[in-house]
């Protein structure tokens, strides 16, 4: 075919110019609606564009003209063949209302985190009961190095007064900190969701040997009163990002589905991005709570006042994230 | 496996289009100067609170803290999101970030390949996104894949400025407009860069290498799109070639007429 091309790019060019200045003024605002006129506009110059791409494929030194004709057609092709629901943004109600929701659509994978974090408690545990000796391995913290005892009786002594003058940083360290391990928990959902079975294990081994060094020592309400308040938000938080893990290797393997990777990926995204969010503000609390009551112990705080704290707290989660967001219909 | 240059989407309507691949390259330079960005931005949050050390130097510390982890955090996921797929980093580098399928970028695409960044950062300087943008076929990293995202070039767009390199010497070939369309439809457009490119870097050439260049340019035009004898009888294959690349570049001679 020849084709007169110079005329082709002088009577085309102000239909491709019309095309790009109507994308720069849709891509300005994602939320900017059309009239049916404007829309039918619009799709009357991608089609023209998009045939004048057709027409000068294959033409030698047009390369330039053809890629800039690419660009065009890829950008409103975007545009309009695009039939997911635009997001607003709207934080508040991501955590309020779709944070829970997509907690209980992936159930299966929280109840999966759980069982892995009991296992690794019971491991460590087990570890700890039957080799003390490994607890520098298990739990590898200053702190929890001494005996139980030894601890509370410098607990006791300090009232507290250990954190003075840093309790606001203990608490920005502790979010950031547990924020960057939950989002690696995460993340490592992409290594088919080893990386997050690991890490889930391990963090029960710690807390499973941490739990029976306290209770061999004698030392159950301290251990109660130390991690109740601030740990019934912090273990969920860290079991949801394992679940949001699990949820992403689900959707890698797709075992039973037999839509295309892809497909699945980009169902489970935003469920992902729900569940980070939460988990996020969850973390926020927890570090909150771990530098402001948490450190505190008897004779500053009683005990039996931290613990009901730590179960008004678990009972308020469970409930938000078994009640929150659900419809009438009774759906999710 | 082999690395793709481009990404070819087809659209229901039977057209296709290619989106060409941003290579690991500038991908790594745009990370460093948007890392570089982060590491301002917590300098000037750092100083915008600093007001807060008249009250307490531990607060201070601890919103300084928070603030500069919620930038690194959120600054890619923002940026790319305000600016439909562009941080600092990538705008500087002409990169986008865009959807798999050609579609637009979801917001959850672009917080989702975000996130991934902990663990495309294992165990240090990117290394297991590197080599995943390495070994993955469309140059995906973790976070790409999970989110379903490319990154592409997207390098301004206008025609080469042919008429500074050709001299204002006559082109014989400008007259046989028929012959001229057929030159423009039968040439690569791989091979019109090319000899464009040997004509730009012509002086950079060796005299052998040039001599040499251009004579296998013009052996493979003429037979090609085979000129009159009248037309190209007397020609260098240097001007020759000068005078094809003007043909395939230019939409006008220099009188004015269409080629």
């Amino acid at each position: 075919m020849i084709l007169d091309l110079p005329r082709v790019v002088e009577t085309e060019r102000p239909y491709w110019t019309a095309l790009e200045k109507t994308l720069v003024w849709l891509e300005s605002d994602p939320h900017r609606k059309l009239t049916i006129h404007e829309a039918e506009r619009f799709h009357a110059l991608y089609e023209r564009t998009a045939d004048s791409l057709a027409r000068i494929s294959g033409f030698a030194a047009e390369g330039e003209l053809q890629r800039y004709l690419a660009w065009l057609v890829s950008r409103a092709y975007a545009e309009i063949h695009e039939s997911r629901r635009r997001e607003r943004f709207r934080p508040w109600r991501w955590v309020l209302f779709d944070f829970p929701q997509a907690f209980r659509r992936h159930i299966r994978a929280f109840h999966l985190a759980v069982a892995l974090t009991i296992a690794g408690s019971a491991f460590g545990g087990f570890a700890i009961r039957y080799d003390p000796d490994a607890k520098g391995v298990l739990m590898p913290f200053d702190s929890l190095q001494i005996t139980p005892a030894e601890r509370v009786a410098r607990e006791r002594e300090s009232q507290g007064k250990q954190l003075t003058g840093r309790k606001d940083r203990f608490s920005a360290q502790l979010m950031t900190h547990n924020t960057q391990v939950s989002f690696t928990t995460l993340a490592l959902g992409m290594t088919f969701g080893l990386g997050t079975v690991i890490i889930l294990f391990y963090n029960g081994v710690m807390l499973g040997a941490v739990a029976l060094d306290y209770i061999l020592g004698g030392q159950t309400l301290f251990l109660l009163g130390w991690l109740i308040p601030h740990g019934v938000i912090e273990i969920p938080a860290v079991l949801i990002a394992g679940q949001a893990g699990l949820a992403i290797a689900y959707g890698l393997i797709g075992w039973g589905d037999r839509r295309p990777r892809a497909d699945r990926m980009r169902e489970i995204s935003r469920d992902v991005v729900m569940l980070a969010c939460g988990v996020a503000v969850m973390l926020v609390w927890a570090g909150l709570v771990e530098a402001f009551i948490s450190q505190y112990h008897e004779p500053i705080l009683p005990y039996s006042l931290k613990i009901g704290f730590g179960a008004v707290e678990a009972l308020l989660l469970t409930l938000f994230l078994s009640r929150a967001g659900k419809t009438k219909s009774g759906a999710v | 496996m082999t690395l793709s240059e481009t990404v070819l989407i087809r659209t229901p309507e039977g057209i296709e289009f290619t989106l060409p691949l941003a290579g690991p390259l500038h991908r790594m330079i745009a990370f460093i100067i948007d890392f570089a960005v982060i590491l301002s931005a917590g300098i000037a949050l750092q100083s915008a609170t600093s007001f807060l050390r008249l009250f307490s130097e531990d607060a201070f510390q601890a919103v300084a803290m928070v603030l500069y982890f919620a930038t690194s955090v959120s600054y890619g996921a923002l940026t790319e999101w305000l600016w439909r797929g562009q941080t600092i980093g990538k705008r500087l580098l002409n990169l986008r970030v865009v959807d798999a399928g050609g579609l637009r970028l979801q917001p959850a695409q672009v917080v989702v390949r975000n996130l991934m960044r902990f663990v495309d950062f294992l165990p240090g300087l990117y290394l297991v996104g590197g080599v995943s943008c390495f070994l993955s076929r469309r140059r995906q990293r973790l976070g790409d894949l999970a989110a379903g995202t490319l990154v592409i070039r997207t390098p301004a767009h206008r025609l080469p400025g042919v008429e500074q390199l050709l001299g204002n010497k006559f082109n014989s070939l400008g007259g046989q407009r028929h012959l001229a369309a057929r030159l423009r439809q039968k040439v690569a457009p791989e091979l019109a860069w090319l000899a464009l490119d040997a004509v730009v870097r012509r002086d950079e050439l060796q005299p052998e290498s040039r001599l040499g260049l251009f004579h296998d340019f013009a052996g493979y035009f003429k037979d090609l799109v085979p000129y009159p004898a009248e037309v190209v009888d007397q020609i260098p294959d240097e001007q020759y070639v000068r005078n094809v690349v003007e043909v395939l570049f230019k939409r006008t001679s220099r009188e004015g007429e269409r080629y």
